[in-house]
């Protein structure tokens, strides 16, 4: 009976071989998991260090015992930080409102009205999908210049108020609501603006609900265009404030002040994630890019 | 009919009008610009037309600095993000517990802003005369010397931003592989097993094909992405990427658009043109040869 | 290769969290199968057949018992070390592999001593593809294949390393039902010329009884009965199987035991002798029915469906459980249905009576002189 003790053998290795595979699998993820999480961690501690603290650590500290929100006060009375806030989220509205309307409207023509030359149209606005952004910045810049909008908040939204990636996206959804509806709805006399209202906004809210968060996201980060069109610090958007901040704000050397500044900017897209996880998530892997 | 039409063209007005001024008018116009020579900004006028421009960006030393720039970038974080995302992603779809923890946390960084949390990159990087930072805190302990990554020699510099860059785009491709990897039947995996299939080969041989249209779509766009490099070496070496060496294609446009150096939009214009090219022809080649080695089902 | 199971039990936690009572998918399973066989293992949906094949071949690990391949014991053995061929219900093609491709794949796995060389592959691969009648397609993806050649090519990779026991999940539930007949016929015939000891899972009570050797019959992960399929059918141990296997149905009426007699309703339908007086479900399977004017059992008639070789009767009686009864009459008998009564007598050895608690079965002794 040499058998059995031969299958034991393998039992014993085959559980071994997994124990092992699981511990070297969670030690990977938890590394990773380290690496991403440690910046944040990084962040809000500094931002907690006082002043003289911070700098009288030749070998950074992992943790402080004298925790203090003073960094917090300076940051928001030593440069505006409130206005970049407001600013930001004052363009992140409008943008994606007058996006939302825009792209509406068209994604509608596109999925539901007959007429000449749609086909076309079409074709040319999904070529333009694979223009990029760096191409037509340079004459946009020059165009706001020229209408005297630099420094303006007209100036900063009305480059990126359409999308045709988000035209695309809205109209394919658009187009599954079967015709039936639309029929129907002619029957009863409804006229297409409100069909469009009660019907295909409602039933494609999960796709308009992702292209808001992916908006907002693009909104909150953009820093680019800004950069080009303010110099005035108070229309600065988060990005170029923290920018601002970190070549001549505070002194250079306040370290745990500008980290109070970064948490506060960081802290508003945080939250939102935690909240909307999953629908942010669904919504990115859907219809979003980046790097 | 005709009221018809009329009705369409009214409901797609708004698209038309925004996107005709801001991107199929700037199309036709970076095209001139890129071949008026001698263009002055402040009286809008130029001497002549020709290939100037791009004679001029082509033999510009920061120019070249930012082509070799960013094709560093771009050789570097492609392959290492998507290997890294591929390795995560199957890790994170092979364990149960704490999944949606892991998930979670990895993509946080896609929802922080690139130019605020650069600065804290900066700050564990960077080596002060007060301290030499965390990084170099951690090269001291396993008996290295201190290197400053933000102002110190070229490849500190550039790894700093490889990192960062990797670090940023991550996110992205972590969540759509997971997805990818969860969209694969189950059964196919089990039949592998009950045939006694090795883990390496279960992997090269059948997950890596399953996803290889995911894969390949994260790598163009990964190509694509990585070309266009540009805010997360500002949040690291700050606006003047030319001083630091560390200017990319983009950078260089828009440092010849505006600051310091800039007023300059014809010799963007050639650079935005070049940068277009390059990226067209390795999207092509890409596409190519994925028609080898891609599977659509 | 035999095929023993001893007390095997798999307990799943279970998904609603407020209840901490574990799902058992398999309860205590303790049988054999003999070496060589066609083993249909069948249940309604839900039951633990998927379970138990997946405990059978190394994908699960049971909570309890153990199972013995021959004299190996192989319940905590992993699946490559088993010796199991599985064929997927869905078949789980590699679809960017060509079929060649997709039956050398589990001999590309064999490592060490037992490696083979390309070309003993490819003998391998084209032997096992003949088998299956296939070898013309071996160039093919699976997406360019039908239904039923997807399935043979499945049946192909499970076999091609020789298993020691083939298992097929449901393997003819995705084919349309001209195939599937076919199919099953193909199965048997594959069986036959391999040899190997076969287990197929379906919900399908007549595709297990017409190619099995031997059927076994579970629910809730219990099992109820194992046996030749006839016999099964013949003499079915509890309510459950006797109303799962047959069709038409068996039809099940609320009856009564009194001074030895088999009463539904007010009629004394049948002698069932040795049986305490108590309530009971009688069963009556459809080809029990003899259709006679002065029969001991009167329904109240609906229609008469002449089926071509059969007559089906369908009448309605107030203790039956089904909403119809169903009976099956040769198209020999003359009928002449005017009335609105249809009178029967019944054939005891196609009456069961099943205890109204336990639904278990109560034997009563048949007196053949009744017919």
């Amino acid at each position: 009976m040499q058998k059995p003790v031969d299958y034991e053998k393998i039992e014993k290795a085959a559980k071994n071989r997994k124990r092992i595979l699981d511990i070297v699998i969670y030690a990977f993820l938890t590394l990773w998991a380290i690496v991403v999480l440690f910046p944040f961690y990084w962040m809000i501690l500094t931002s907690v260090k006082s002043y003289g603290a911070y700098n009288s650590e030749y070998i950074p500290k992992f943790f402080t015992l004298s925790p203090t929100l003073q960094n917090y006060a300076d940051a928001f009375t030593s440069v505006p930080l409130t206005r970049y806030l407001l600013n930001t989220l004052v363009f992140a509205v409008a943008t994606t409102a007058i996006m939302l309307f825009v792209i509406i409207l068209a994604a509608f023509a596109f999925a539901r009205l007959d007429f000449k030359g749609k086909n076309l149209v079409f074709t040319l606005f999904l070529a333009l999908m694979m223009i990029p952004n760096e191409l037509v910045i340079i004459t946009n810049f020059v165009t706001i210049t020229n209408l005297d909008m630099r420094n303006t908040f007209w100036g900063l939204i009305l480059p990126s108020v359409t999308s045709v990636f988000y035209i695309y996206l809205l109209k394919e959804n658009f187009a599954q609501i079967p015709d039936q509806l639309y029929y129907a709805a002619k029957v009863d006399g409804t006229s297409d603006l409100r069909y469009l209202l009660k019907v295909m906004i409602p039933i494609c809210k999960p796709t308009i609900v992702t292209i808001v968060i992916l908006k907002v996201i693009e909104c909150w980060n953009s820093y680019v265009w800004p950069r080009l069109i303010t110099d005035d610090e108070a229309y600065f958007l988060v990005s170029n404030g923290i920018q601002e901040i970190r070549e001549n704000g505070f002194g250079r050397e306040n370290i745990p002040a500008m980290m109070a500044a970064v948490v506060v900017i960081s802290v508003p897209l945080v939250v939102l994630f935690l909240i909307f996880r999953k629908k942010i998530m669904e919504g990115v892997s859907r219809g979003g890019t980046k790097g | 009919m005709e009221k018809r039409n009329l009705k369409g063209w009214l409901y797609l007005l708004p698209a038309i009008l925004f996107l005709g001024v801001f991107m199929v008018y700037p199309l036709i116009d970076v095209f001139i610009y890129s071949f008026e020579e001698g263009y002055n900004s402040a009286s809008q006028t130029f001497f002549g037309v020709g290939a100037y421009n791009y004679s001029y960006v082509l033999h510009d030393p920061y120019f070249l600095q930012a082509i070799k720039n960013t094709f560093i970038l771009v050789v570097i974080t492609v392959p290492v993000s998507t290997g890294l995302a591929l390795l995560i992603s199957v890790g994170l779809n092979s364990i149960k517990p704490l999944r949606d923890l892991y998930q979670t946390v990895y993509f946080l960084p896609y929802v922080t802003n690139t130019l605020a949390v650069g600065l804290v990159f900066m700050i564990l990087f960077k080596k002060t005369a007060y301290s030499d930072g965390l990084v170099n805190m951690l090269i001291n302990l396993f008996g290295g010397t201190s290197v400053d990554f933000i102002d110190g020699p070229y490849w500190a510099k550039m790894f700093v931003l490889c990192f960062y860059t990797v670090w940023v785009v991550l996110p992205f491709k972590i969540l759509i592989l997971t997805s990818a990897l969860a969209s694969v039947n189950e059964d196919y995996y089990k039949a592998a097993k009950v045939d006694g299939t090795s883990r390496l080969r279960i992997f090269t041989r059948i997950t890596v094909p399953m996803i290889s249209p995911t894969l390949f779509y994260l790598i163009i766009t990964g190509f694509i992405g990585a070309f266009k490099a540009y805010s997360d070496a500002v949040a690291l070496f700050g606006t003047d990427l030319n001083a630091a060496e560390m200017n990319t294609i983009v950078g260089y446009i828009y440092d010849m658009l505006y600051g310091n150096s800039g007023g300059y939009p014809s010799y963007a214009s050639a650079a935005a043109i070049i940068l277009f090219a390059i990226v067209l022809t390795i999207t092509c080649i890409n596409l190519l040869v994925s028609k080898k080695h891609v599977h659509y089902s | 290769m035999k095929v023993v199971l001893e007390n095997l039990t798999k307990k799943f936690p279970s998904r609603n969290k407020r209840e901490k009572a574990d799902v058992i998918a398999v309860n205590n399973f303790t049988f054999e199968i003999p070496d060589g066989k066609l083993i249909g293992l069948l249940g309604p949906s839900g039951c633990g057949k998927s379970t138990m094949l997946n405990l059978l071949c190394g994908l699960l690990t049971p909570t309890s018992g153990k199972i013995f391949f021959g004299e190996d014991d192989v319940t905590n053995l992993p699946p490559e070390n088993r010796g199991v061929g599985l064929v997927f219900q869905n078949y789980a093609l590699y679809p960017h592999l060509t079929v060649k491709q997709n039956i050398t794949f589990p001999l590309e796995n064999l490592k060490g001593a037992a490696k083979l060389s390309k070309e003993v592959m490819a003998q391998k691969a084209l032997e096992a593809a003949k088998l299956v009648q296939i070898d013309g397609l071996m160039d093919r993806k699976p997406s360019e294949l039908s239904g039923g050649q997807q399935q043979r090519v499945a049946i192909a990779r499970a076999l091609v390393k020789m298993p020691r026991i083939l298992l097929l999940d449901e393997p003819l539930s995705n084919l349309d039902a001209r195939l599937r007949l076919q199919t099953r016929e193909e199965i048997r015939r594959i069986q036959r010329e391999t040899g190997i000891t076969t287990i197929f899972v379906t919900h399908d009570q007549e595709e297990a009884m017409s190619i099995s050797d031997m059927i076994v019959v579970m629910k809730d992960g219990i099992l109820q009965q194992i046996g030749k399929p006839q016999e099964v059918y013949d003499e079915p141990v509890n309510m459950f199987v006797a109303t799962f296997l047959g069709t038409p149905p068996i039809n099940v009426f609320d009856a009564e035991v009194k001074d030895g007699k088999l009463y539904i309703g007010k009629e004394a339908v049948l002698e069932v002798k040795g049986v305490a007086d108590r309530e009971v479900y009688a069963a009556i399977r459809p080809e029990g029915f003899i259709l006679k004017e002065d029969g001991v059992f009167g329904c109240d008639l609906n229609e008469v469906e002449v089926m071509g070789r059969d007559i089906s009767v369908v009448s309605k009686h107030k203790n039956s459980r089904n909403t119809e009864i169903r009976s099956i009459i040769s198209s020999d008998t003359k009928i002449e249905l005017n009335s609105s009564v249809v009178r029967f007598d019944i054939k005891p050895h196609k009456v069961f009576i099943f205890d109204k608690e336990t639904e278990e079965r109560i034997y009563f002794d048949v007196n053949e002189g009744d017919l």
